[in-house]
């Protein structure tokens, strides 16, 4: 009790019965094993659920990376383990053509989807909007159960759609029809490809479920003294992904549906004109591009569903441990709201070699390029913030550093993507693929990691092990660059992506060597990910306790909840807030929890 | 055997990474948690600084390595290529100085503002002027590059010339088939119903239409093109989408069946130039299928010839019309050939729509 409140110096905010012990219940209905860790509707384990759900489909997701890996780098190999595992896929321990592109399809989706969506969203919004803003739960509690189960649901059955006998989806994540509408045209337009869709339209519910959620929460239920403007950039984050998701997901669920009915029930919206495997089709009249607008007026915002909250829990990491606010609170503000705005109007640059009209594709070229501005703005308010801080480097602080690094790297190779005149050269090369992985896989992953490891304390009332923390965060960071960097010199060569082997073709066979380089280090890069889930679980039950309620030092509200919260998350009332959440260094002082009002000899700066 | 061997050697790495991990946790709370977290600070503070020098190097080093393995700017063999490669140039050059310059910002703050007990982190939350410079500056920037853009894209996407040959080109799983318009230079028309591979007719010609009489078809064999003289190409799909990529040309057309596509180039080097340039006598022009389209995408592979005027006109001079293939009894030759023989497996009429 007494060495919690030296180190705060704001004891009101540690009511008196709620430091004695790590188990707290606020007094609720009896809860049973299943109302708390199953069926549980405390934001917090929802929030921990999706988390978990995630590390699994990333395990699973990277696997199939290193899987696909092993064939792009060692083409001429074989390798007899991967027969006994997987038999005809892999016959003769080569992996053969149609489980590479399930593997590549498989990776993509769940990666996007079920990782970078549902973990990162699903675990911090639950996690950390009732938190953040003073809240006792969500809107909706049940709701937000059911979004966790219809994810779930989705993740049966995408699971179940890896074991069935024709395989899972192999058209790529996007799934283009024909390829993915036409039975005829391959083993993974077969029965997985419509677990796919039904998976993913599950996924959508799911995500709907919980976009609506957050949104209400963050407009309704936001604490006395709350503003807006007082809310943490993580809740700005959140709340624009929420939007974006809401607007766009329906859209995708749509067009999935269309795909379901041409593949089923003889519909002709993306089929025309159509001779496939010695058949002539009936079907007349439908646009295949017409699924590319319809999934790309997802795809796109989509990619900023994945950045926006590794944005927001990064402005939020790099504030907290330079202890120095976060530079331009209200420019950030704006710029992910201009983002958010313009990733509705981005979609068709994913397009320009469709047979687009030149014309409208020169709307899209200047609208791509213009996301760069906002995105500029954020990158430099960050450098801002570390400039005459006094850093503190956590293990998140410097996967926040890395996103920022990342986030530069990949942003700037987006300007020559977005650019129409060179899109037309580098369109689905490797370029892409460096620049997509950089810049929105990977950047988003350290961004996640950086929140697993900054709220880990929050979540268990235990710290991650700090020395595997620095090595994963080592480990992975020059691996990203050593696997994605040369690869842009691939995609400049004109390397096709989707090429599992690359020594039939003059122009495209001189990257033996680097080939063989990226799978290595994907390998090693891939088992640090593996140390840091042990690291997690490990941690879970035998980490270093957190002994006070604020362990970083923060100013924001969910270190005034108890070091492990009960449904409720505050025993007594619910805080009341009296500034932003950035008034670190000010007035001498290292840190001024929101709760504190204002003192009367207070500098007015901000 | 050898998997095992990697797998048992991660694994036993992994056990001492984690045991070394453990003791330093021990170790931190024997010296004084607070003194061993300041420790940490400063190595990592360092090695931020270390992996931008060796970053920085790393960048220069691959370039050196991989950059004359990329196609070369100025290599390009069309018009539209040297456009591409121009505006590829001016965002190279504007990206990597931008690059170099943030990635050393970040870095040198990280390490030059590490904890220290003699400072005080600066409260500095907002400066309006900051914040219009860097929107303003990069607004410009990229200004001048979507105008660059622009001229290039309605360059390379405008009308083809009307002295333009035509070909049309054909994606199928997994393959490429190519139609000549023979000496009337208009394609005769088509209709995917007509397609009857086993009659000679795999693109589905009407041959009711007079235009089809003279049109060649070739698959499994180079493209031919006549160098300078600009090319329209007309792209089709059978089954799914591909895509026409043409990295030597710098163009990419997705092939959309049901839509047909168009792109037109002038292509400026001979396949002979071309060998001789870049000193590689096996150099050939490829198409790659740059659109997943199943499960032979990887080997999709067409080649192009780029040739002379002569010598494209004496290849096109032995090639002989789908239409006689598909009514042998309707060629004058294959008649004055068969003349004596009695002609029993008389051609089967194809379906008309």
């Amino acid at each position: 009790m007494s060495n919690e409140a030296n180190m705060h110096g704001h004891a009101e905010v540690i009511t008196h019965h709620d430091v004695h012990h790590d188990e707290h219940h606020v007094h609720h209905h009896k809860e049973t094993f299943i109302t708390k860790y199953i069926f549980s509707q405390d934001h917090k384990t929802i929030g921990k659920q999706f988390l978990i759900t995630g590390i699994v489909w990333a395990i699973i997701g990277g696997l199939f990376s290193v899987l696909f890996r092993l064939q792009l780098g060692f083409p001429e190999q074989t390798f007899p383990i991967l027969e006994t595992f997987f038999g005809k896929w892999a016959a003769g321990g080569v992996i053969q053509p149609e489980f590479y592109y399930a593997l590549v399809t498989i990776h993509g989706t769940v990666l996007v989807f079920f990782v970078l969506t549902a973990g990162l969203s699903g675990t911090f919004a639950n996690l950390l909007i009732p938190l953040q803003i003073g809240a006792r739960d969500m809107a909706s509690p049940f709701l937000n159960m059911l979004s966790y189960w219809f994810f779930f649901i989705a993740s049966v059955i995408m699971f179940s759609s890896l074991f069935v006998h024709t395989g899972p989806a192999s058209g790529g994540w996007t799934v283009y029809p024909p390829l993915s509408a036409l039975h005829q045209a391959g083993q993974g337009s077969k029965i997985g490809m419509d677990l796919w869709l039904i998976s993913m339209a599950m996924f959508i519910v799911s995500s709907l479920l919980g976009g609506l959620n957050y949104i209400a929460t963050i407009l309704n239920m936001r604490t006395k003294g709350m503003s807006m403007t007082r809310m943490p950039l993580t809740m700005w984050a959140i709340l624009f992904t929420a939007i974006l998701g809401v607007l766009s997901f329906p859209v995708l669920l749509s067009g999935a549906i269309l795909l379901l009915f041409d593949r089923n029930l003889g519909t002709s919206f993306y089929l025309s004109d159509i001779y496939v495997a010695g058949q002539i089709l009936p079907n007349e009249g439908g646009s295949a591009i017409l699924f590319q607008h319809l999934f790309w007026f997802l795809g796109h915002p989509e990619v900023y569903i994945i950045l926006l909250p590794a944005m927001g829990m990064v402005s939020e990491i790099l504030s907290v441990n330079s202890r120095k606010p976060i530079f331009g609170y209200m420019a950030m503000v704006g710029s992910l709201f201009a983002i958010c705005i313009l990733a509705f109007l981005v979609w068709a640059h994913h397009m320009f070699v469709t047979g687009l009209n030149p014309f409208l594709g020169a709307f899209f070229v200047l609208l791509t390029l213009l996301i760069a501005v906002p995105s500029a703005i954020k990158v430099f308010n960050w450098l801002t913030t570390l400039w005459r801080g006094n850093i503190r480097f956590t293990p998140a602080t410097l996967f926040a550093i890395g996103f920022v690094s990342l986030f530069i790297s990949g942003g700037l190779t987006g300007l020559f993507l977005g650019n129409s005149t060179i899109d037309i050269h580098l369109h689905d090369t490797k370029f892409v693929v460096a620049h997509f992985h950089i810049v929105m896989g990977v950047a988003s992953m350290f961004g996640m990691h950086a929140g697993i490891y900054h709220w880990f304390p929050k979540m268990f009332g235990r710290f991650l092990n700090h020395t595997l923390g620095y090595i994963h965060f080592w480990i992975t960071m020059v691996g990203a660059y050593l696997i994605f960097w040369p690869m842009h010199y691939e995609g400049l060569a004109g390397v096709p992506r989707r090429y599992l082997d690359l020594r039939e073709w003059h122009s495209f066979n001189k990257f033996d060597d680097l080939n063989k380089m990226i799978t290595v280090v994907s390998i090693i890069v891939f088992a640090a990910q593996l140390m840091f889930v042990f690291n997690f679980f490990y941690s879970i039950f035998k980490g270093r306790k957190v002994r006070t309620p604020n362990p970083w030092g923060s100013n924001t509200l969910e270190w005034t909840t108890p070091i492990n919260p009960g449904h409720g998350n505050w025993p007594g009332e619910i805080p009341e807030v009296h500034r932003w959440a950035y008034d670190y260094a000010k007035d001498g002082r290292e840190f001024i929890p929101q709760t504190e009002p204002i003192g009367p000899n207070e500098s007015t700066d901000h | 055997m050898q998997t095992t061997f990697i797998i048992l050697i991660l694994l036993l790495g992994f056990l001492i990474t984690f045991q070394i991990a453990k003791a330093s946790e021990y170790v931190a709370v024997m010296r004084g948690e607070e003194k061993s977290r300041k420790q940490t600070n400063k190595i990592n503070a360092f090695l931020l600084l270390v992996f931008l020098i060796l970053g920085l190097i790393g960048v220069y080093y691959c370039n050196e390595k991989y950059g004359g393995k990329i196609l070369q700017f100025g290599s390009a063999a069309s018009d539209h290529g040297h456009d591409v490669d121009n505006m590829l140039k001016i965002t190279l050059v504007i990206t990597g100085i931008v690059f170099v310059i943030t990635q050393i910002i970040l870095f040198w703050f990280a390490y030059k503002y590490q904890e220290s007990d003699n400072r005080k982190a600066y409260f500095y939350p907002h400066n309006n002027k900051l914040e219009v410079l860097w929107t303003a500056v990069p607004a410009i920037v990229l200004t001048v590059m979507v105008g660059f853009g622009l001229y290039y894209w309605f360059r390379i996407t405008g009308e083809a010339p009307a002295n333009a040959m035509q070909v049309e080109i054909t994606g199928s799983q997994f393959k490429w088939e190519f139609r000549y318009p023979g000496k009337d230079k208009v394609l005769g028309k088509k209709y995917f119903k007509a397609i009857k591979e086993d009659e000679n007719n795999p693109l589905g010609q009407l041959w009711e239409d007079s235009t089809n009489k003279d049109d060649i078809y070739a698959t499994g064999e180079d493209l031919h093109l006549v160098v300078n003289k600009p090319v329209r190409l007309i792209i089709n799909a059978k089954d799914v989408i591909h895509d026409v990529g043409l990295s030597h040309f710098r163009l990419k057309m997705d092939a959309v069946p049901g839509t047909p596509t168009t792109m037109w180039f002038t292509p400026t080097k001979t396949t002979a130039q071309m060998k001789k340039e870049l000193d590689d006598p096996d150099f050939v022009y490829e198409i790659s299928c740059d659109q997943m389209c199943g499960a032979g995408h990887y080997k999709m592979r067409g080649t192009i010839v780029v040739e002379s005027q002569e010598e494209f006109d004496f290849w096109m001079a032995k090639q002989k019309p789908k239409f006689y293939l598909a009514h042998p009894e309707k060629d004058p030759e294959a008649m004055k050939a068969k003349a004596d023989s009695s002609n029993t497996n008389a051609a089967v009429v194809p379906q008309k729509k």
